[in-house]
């Protein structure tokens, strides 16, 4: 499997089916401990990701990064607007023209956009946020990469697999950063919604590889 | 799920449009992307008021756009902060070149967002300054948490702001005032019923009918503890006492109070929580000189109340009987 520009527009495109397919579950969690509108923000920012691909089909992983990172910041709004804007557009910078990505290039990119989130967001592994995602799935993904010669399937799926498990390591969390956070104790016991949405991405980034 | 709308995605845009048309004489509204200035703007030689946040909190921010107010409000989707692309060409579109005041209720995405705006803003040329509203005392923990929230304080802010920048005030005198009333006023809300936004269909936490949620924001977010239902006068009392404890509020102080509708409760409720608040202030010697009452930063169709008490100098008091010309507030003209 080679990661190049078409894979990359594939898995955008994944993106885009799992926001619209998973949009109700999204809001039902933030429900919980948020505000109810960010699979609404998901579901409308990575449909726009849609319209700008077609109109304008990149020609490298990542300038189709870039295009997607300038369209969430510009259309999702909330704090997941400009931090999935912040990480996509890290991840792009990291990848740079090559046309296509090699496994440790993708645990890279994981890494930049998991450090751009840090630094945007300010929050902390443990905080019960995307970060709890990110930084497992950027550790898994630079740990398959590290072992011997992989393919680019396992290194996504280690990474798809940490943030999914990151997800679920939410639950118990109390929220410290985020509207979650104004809930104190009372956000125990709920799973963090951007967590979800960042395991429900990098998990299409393996569905576009198989 | 009953509402007066025609479909969820349209809900912004097309309140918008009924406002602009409303309210002609007053404001004109861009679209596309969204935005709402003040009929003469940008006014020449006075710097530019810009405020924003997630629709849902009419009048809150685009009924306070005209004369001794905003310049320019931006509205997101419901509950969801704007997008630079949308503060951006708003900012711009107000600097008469005396620079633009970005008010800003403090949540992370308003914050992200204004921040991002603000810097491609003077990548342009525009100076801008940040006022960041955080006056909620429900937020006990502000270390543990995104900090305190922009709640009812927001409105007096841009009110007091607003005055300054139409008086003449430069730049960093009107941010300034601004600081000051955040810093000397604080906000603490109740709901007696959850709301619903459009797009989400099902009200936005369940409480019972016996139920009251205290501390909680405006977007619908639950609170920090729920108590069983209790009379006016003991709510009243429930909100007020962090409120003048936080602040400090001692025997000759004078003081602005505003008892904030979240939507859904009527004014006379409203005027009865008033009457509680203002006996105990008079209990305590202390002189509320102002007073606001009415439904100004709502969570929807939310039932329940926010209490704030801005203590007030002079100067404050006097930008406050300003004239002010707008949608939502008005006087003096």
């Amino acid at each position: 499997m080679v990661l190049d520009v078409n894979w990359t527009v594939k898995w955008l495109t994944l993106c885009a089916q799992a926001m619209a397919e998973h949009r109700v579950e999204l809001i039902e969690l933030d429900r919980a401990i948020g505000d109810s509108d960010h699979g609404e923000n998901m579901d409308r920012g990575f449909q726009a990701v849609l319209d700008k691909l077609s109109d304008s089909p990149p020609e490298t992983p990542g300038a189709a990064l870039k295009l997607t990172a300038m369209t969430l910041m510009s259309k999702v709004g909330g704090a997941a607007g400009p931090l999935y804007g912040t990480a996509f557009l890290r991840a792009a910078t990291s990848l740079g023209d090559s046309p296509e990505i090699a496994p440790a290039a993708w645990a890279g990119a994981l890494t930049a956009a998991r450090d751009g989130i840090v630094a945007r967001g300010k929050a902390e592994p443990g905080d019960k946020t995307m970060v709890d995602a990110w930084t497992p799935a950027a550790e898994a993904a630079s740990q398959a990469a590290a072992d011997g010669s992989p393919d680019a399937l396992t290194v996504l799926v280690a990474a798809a697999e940490a943030a999914e498990a990151g997800a679920v390591a939410t639950d118990p969390l109390v929220a410290r950063k985020g509207r979650a956070s104004y809930l104190g104790e009372r956000s125990a016991g709920h799973r963090d919604p951007g967590a979800a949405s960042s395991a429900l991405i990098l998990r299409a980034a393996v569905k576009a590889a198989a | 799920m009953k509402k007066l709308i025609n479909d969820p995605k349209s809900v912004v845009d097309e309140s918008v449009q009924g406002f602009g048309q409303a309210h002609a004489d007053l404001v004109t509204v861009s679209a596309d992307p969204t935005y709402i200035t003040r009929k003469d703007a940008p006014v020449s030689g006075k710097v530019g008021l810009v405020s924003g946040g997630g629709s849902g909190h009419e009048p809150l921010h685009a009924g306070f756009v005209g004369r001794g107010m905003l310049d320019a409000a931006v509205p997101g989707a419901v509950f969801t902060s704007p997008t630079p692309d949308q503060i951006l060409p708003a900012t711009l579109a107000v600097n008469s070149g005396a620079g633009v005041v970005h008010i800003v209720k403090n949540y992370t995405g308003d914050v992200l967002n204004f921040e991002t705006a603000g810097e491609l803003a003077e990548a342009e040329g525009v100076n801008v300054r940040t006022v960041l509203v955080n006056d909620d005392v429900a937020v006990e923990d502000s270390l543990y948490t995104a900090g305190r929230r922009g709640v009812g304080g927001t409105v007096l802010v841009e009110k007091i702001a607003g005055a300054a920048a139409e008086r003449g005030d430069g730049l960093d005198a009107v941010a300034s005032i601004g600081e000051r009333v955040n810093s000397n006023v604080r906000t603490m809300g109740v709901a007696l019923t959850a709301c619903t936004v459009p797009h989400a269909g099902s009200p936005s936490f369940d409480l019972a009918e016996d139920e009251i949620e205290i501390g909680i924001g405006i977007h619908g977010e639950p609170g920090r503890h729920r108590i069983a239902m209790e009379n006016a006068d003991g709510i009243t009392d429930r909100l007020l006492e962090p409120v003048l404890t936080d602040l400090r509020i001692t025997s000759g102080d004078k003081v602005l109070l505003f008892v904030n509708g979240m939507g859904g409760t009527p004014l006379s409720e409203l005027y009865i929580v008033y009457r509680r608040a203002a006996q105990v202030l008079a209990d305590r010697g202390v002189a509320v000189e102002r007073s606001l009452v009415g439904n100004y930063i709502t969570a929807l169709e939310m039932q329940g109340c926010s209490i704030s008490v801005l203590r007030l100098d002079d100067e404050l008091t006097e930008l406050w009987d300003a004239p002010v010309h707008t949608a939502a507030l008005r006087w003096g003209v």
